[in-house]
C-alpha cells in the first residue's frame, strides 16, 4: 500500500478540497483584500518609482509602457505564491501539527485522493486569487476585457503546477523552517528570471534556454498574451510545458508524501 | 466470522521490530481490550486494523475481508478514536461532524440528523457552535468519539480515549463506552489504566515487545498471574520473609514492600494478619494492576 496506486483516486478527492474551501471561508474578508491590493501597490511603486528610469519595454516587437509590461506578469506570479504556499506551509501544518491527514485517513479515503485535493485546492485558491486581481487591473486598463478571462482557468494550471511541485517538496521537507530552502533556491530565482521584470530577448542565449526550464515563465507568457495579446514565445509549446511539469511532479508528490505519512 | 482475525502479524520499521507474530481474534459484540506498556505495538496493531500502516507479514482479515486489498469497505464500516486529537481546530463541534460524514459519502441529511444524535449522545448539544481550539480537553475527546461514530459503524477503535482527562471527564467517557456496549457495538481498546480495562473488557491481551504474552478475561488473568486476594507488607522482617519461603507463597519482593498473592479468607491470610500485620499492612482483592506489572515487569520503559 506503501507504494503509489493510481487505480485508487477517484471523485471522493472533492470531499477533502470542500473541507479546504470551509475552512479558508473563515478567514476569507480578510484574505480576500490581498490579492486586490497587491498589483495596485506593485503598479503605483513601478509606475511611480521607475518610470523616470525606464522609458519603456521592447517586448515582441512592440514598444510597451514598463507598468503594462510587469502588470500581467504580477499575475502569474501571484498564481505561483498562492499556489506554492498552499501545498507547503498550510500543507505541512495540516499534515504534522494539526494531523488532519491522520483523521482523514480513518475513513473510506486514501491517501492518494487526499494528496490530489490539496493541490487542486491550491489550484482552486490561485485561480480565485487573479480573478480577484482582474477585478482591479482590468479597470486600470492593464488587461484586455474579456480576453483577460482567460486568465482564470491559465491560473488554475499553474496552480497545479506549483501546487505540485510544493506537495513534493512537503513530502521530502524534515521540519517546516527548511521551507526557506525551495523558496530561496527556486521559488525568488524564479520569481525574478522569468521575464517578469525584463523580456528574454535582452539577455544571453544560455540564460534564456535556462529560463525556458521555469514553470513561471511559461505562465507568464500566456498570461502576458491573454492580458495584453502579445507574447514573445509559442502558446502550445508554453501549455504542453506546464501540463507535462504538473503531471510529472502531481507523481513525484503522491510518491514522496505516501513514504512520509504511510509507515 | 471473526470481526477481526489476526494471523502471525507482522510490522517491522527498517531494522526494528514492532509487532512479531501477534495472532488474535475479536469477535461480534465483544468489547477486546489491548494492554501493554509504551512501545509494546499495541498502535502499531491497531493501525494494521484500520489500513493506515500495511502488515509486514502474516495475514489480517477484518469483517472477513483482507486489509491490504478491502481497505475502502473495511474503514467505511468502522470508526476510530485516534490517540491524538486529529479534529479541525479553525471549524466549529458541528461542522466536525458534518465534514467528517462526507468522507464515507453520506448525504447531508443524513449526516445533520446522524451528528444531531451523538451531539446529544455526548452532551455536546450546548458547544455545536464552539470552535475546536477552545473545547476542554474532555469535550474535545467525547467529540472525537462523537466522529468516530457518525458513520455508524460496525466496530469501534479506541486508541487511548481517556489518556490526559480529569477524573470527571475519563467517567463520563466510560459511561458512554458502557452503554454503547449495551447496545452490542464491538470495540477494540487501548489503554495504560488497568482500572478501565478490568471494567469495561470483556477479553483482553497484554502485549510486550511486540509479542501477546497473556490472553484471557480480566477475571481469570487475575487468578492466573495475581489472585484473589494481596496483601501489601512494608518493612518487611526476615521473619516474614522466611515464613513466606517455607509455605511458598506467591509473593514479590521489592526490598522495602512484598506483596503476597492469596486466596480470600484462607488461614493463611489470617495468620498473616495476625502474626505479621503489626502495622503497615493493606488487604486488598486482587486486579489487573498486579498482573500487568508482573507479567511486564517493574523497570522503567524510557
Amino acid at each position: 500500500m506503501s507504494r503509489v496506486n493510481l487505480a485508487t483516486i477517484s471523485l471522493r478527492f472533492r470531499h477533502v478540497w470542500f473541507r479546504n474551501l470551509i475552512t479558508y471561508r473563515r478567514i476569507w474578508r480578510v484574505n480576500f483584500l490581498v490579492p486586490l491590493l497587491e498589483p495596485a501597490f506593485y503598479i503605483l511603486a513601478f509606475g511611480l518609482g521607475f518610470s523616470g528610469i525606464i522609458a519603456g519595454v521592447d517586448y515582441a516587437g512592440r514598444q510597451l509602457e514598463y507598468t503594462r509590461f510587469i502588470a500581467p506578469a504580477l499575475v502569474a506570479t501571484a498564481c505561483m505564491w498562492n499556489a506554492f504556499f498552499e501545498t507547503t506551509y498550510s500543507s505541512f501544518v495540516r499534515m504534522y501539527y494539526q494531523k488532519t491527514y491522520d483523521g482523514i485517513l480513518a475513513t473510506p479515503m486514501g491517501m492518494e485522493e487526499i494528496i490530489i485535493a490539496e493541490i487542486v485546492w491550491a489550484a482552486t485558491k490561485a485561480a480565485a486569487a487573479v480573478a480577484l486581481m482582474l477585478v482591479a487591473l482590468i479597470p486600470m486598463g492593464y488587461a484586455n476585457f474579456p480576453g483577460a478571462l482567460l486568465c482564470i482557468p491559465l491560473a488554475f494550471l499553474g496552480g497545479l503546477a506549483f501546487a505540485a511541485i510544493g506537495m513534493f517538496f512537503t513530502g521530502v521537507i524534515p521540519s517546516i523552517d527548511m521551507f526557506n530552502l525551495p523558496i530561496f533556491l527556486f521559488i525568488t530565482p524564479m520569481f525574478l528570471f522569468s521575464g517578469t521584470f525584463f523580456p528574454l530577448s535582452g539577455i544571453p542565449d544560455w540564460a534564456r534556454i535556462l529560463t525556458l526550464i521555469f514553470p513561471l515563465y511559461h505562465l507568464v507568457e500566456m498570461t502576458r498574451f491573454f492580458c495584453i495579446g502579445v507574447m514573445e514565445s509559442n502558446m502550445v509549446f508554453n501549455l504542453a510545458y506546464l501540463v507535462i511539469f504538473t503531471l510529472v511532479f502531481s507523481y513525484m508528490a503522491l510518491w514522496t508524501m505516501k513514504g512520509r505519512l504511510i509507515k | 466470522m471473526h470481526i477481526i482475525e489476526a494471523r502471525n502479524i507482522v510490522k517491522r520499521f527498517g531494522k526494528f521490530t514492532a509487532v512479531d507474530g501477534v495472532s488474535f481474534q475479536v469477535e461480534s459484540g465483544e468489547f477486546f481490550g489491548l494492554l501493554g506498556p509504551n512501545g509494546a505495538g499495541k498502535t502499531s496493531v491497531i493501525r494494521m486494523i484500520y489500513g493506515f500502516s500495511p502488515p509486514t507479514g502474516g495475514e489480517m482479515s477484518v469483517f472477513g475481508q483482507d486489509i491490504r486489498t478491502d481497505w475502502r469497505t473495511i474503514r467505511a464500516r468502522l470508526g476510530v478514536c485516534q490517540q491524538d486529537n486529529t479534529l479541525d481546530p479553525d471549524l466549529t463541534v458541528e461542522q466536525n461532524l458534518h465534514l467528517f460524514a462526507r468522507y464515507f459519502d453520506i448525504d447531508r441529511r443524513t449526516a445533520r440528523e446522524r451528528a444531531e444524535a451523538q451531539l446529544e449522545f455526548f452532551a455536546l448539544t450546548s458547544k455545536r457552535n464552539a470552535k475546536v481550539a477552545e473545547l476542554s480537553g474532555g469535550l474535545a475527546r467525547r467529540l472525537q468519539l462523537a466522529r468516530a461514530l457518525i458513520a455508524e459503524p460496525e466496530l469501534l477503535i479506541l486508541d487511548e480515549p481517556t489518556t490526559g482527562l480529569d477524573p470527571q471527564s475519563r467517567y463520563q467517557v466510560w459511561d458512554r463506552l458502557f452503554e454503547l456496549k449495551k447496545r452490542g457495538l464491538t470495540m477494540l481498546l487501548t489503554t495504560h489504566y488497568m482500572h478501565e480495562a478490568e471494567s469495561l473488557c470483556d477479553r483482553l491481551l497484554i502485549m510486550d515487545h511486540g509479542k501477546i504474552i497473556s490472553e484471557g478475561r480480566p477475571r481469570r488473568l487475575i487468578a492466573e498471574h495475581a489472585a484473589e486476594s494481596v496483601i501489601e507488607i512494608d518493612g518487611p522482617d526476615r521473619e516474614l520473609r522466611r515464613y513466606i519461603r517455607e509455605r511458598g507463597v506467591r509473593h514479590d519482593d521489592l526490598g522495602e514492600r512484598i506483596i503476597l498473592y492469596t486466596e480470600a479468607n484462607g488461614d493463611l491470610e489470617n495468620e498473616i494478619r495476625k502474626r505479621f500485620c503489626v502495622e503497615a499492612c493493606i488487604f486488598r482483592a486482587g486486579n489487573l494492576e498486579d498482573v500487568f506489572l508482573r507479567l511486564t515487569g517493574r523497570e522503567l520503559r524510557e
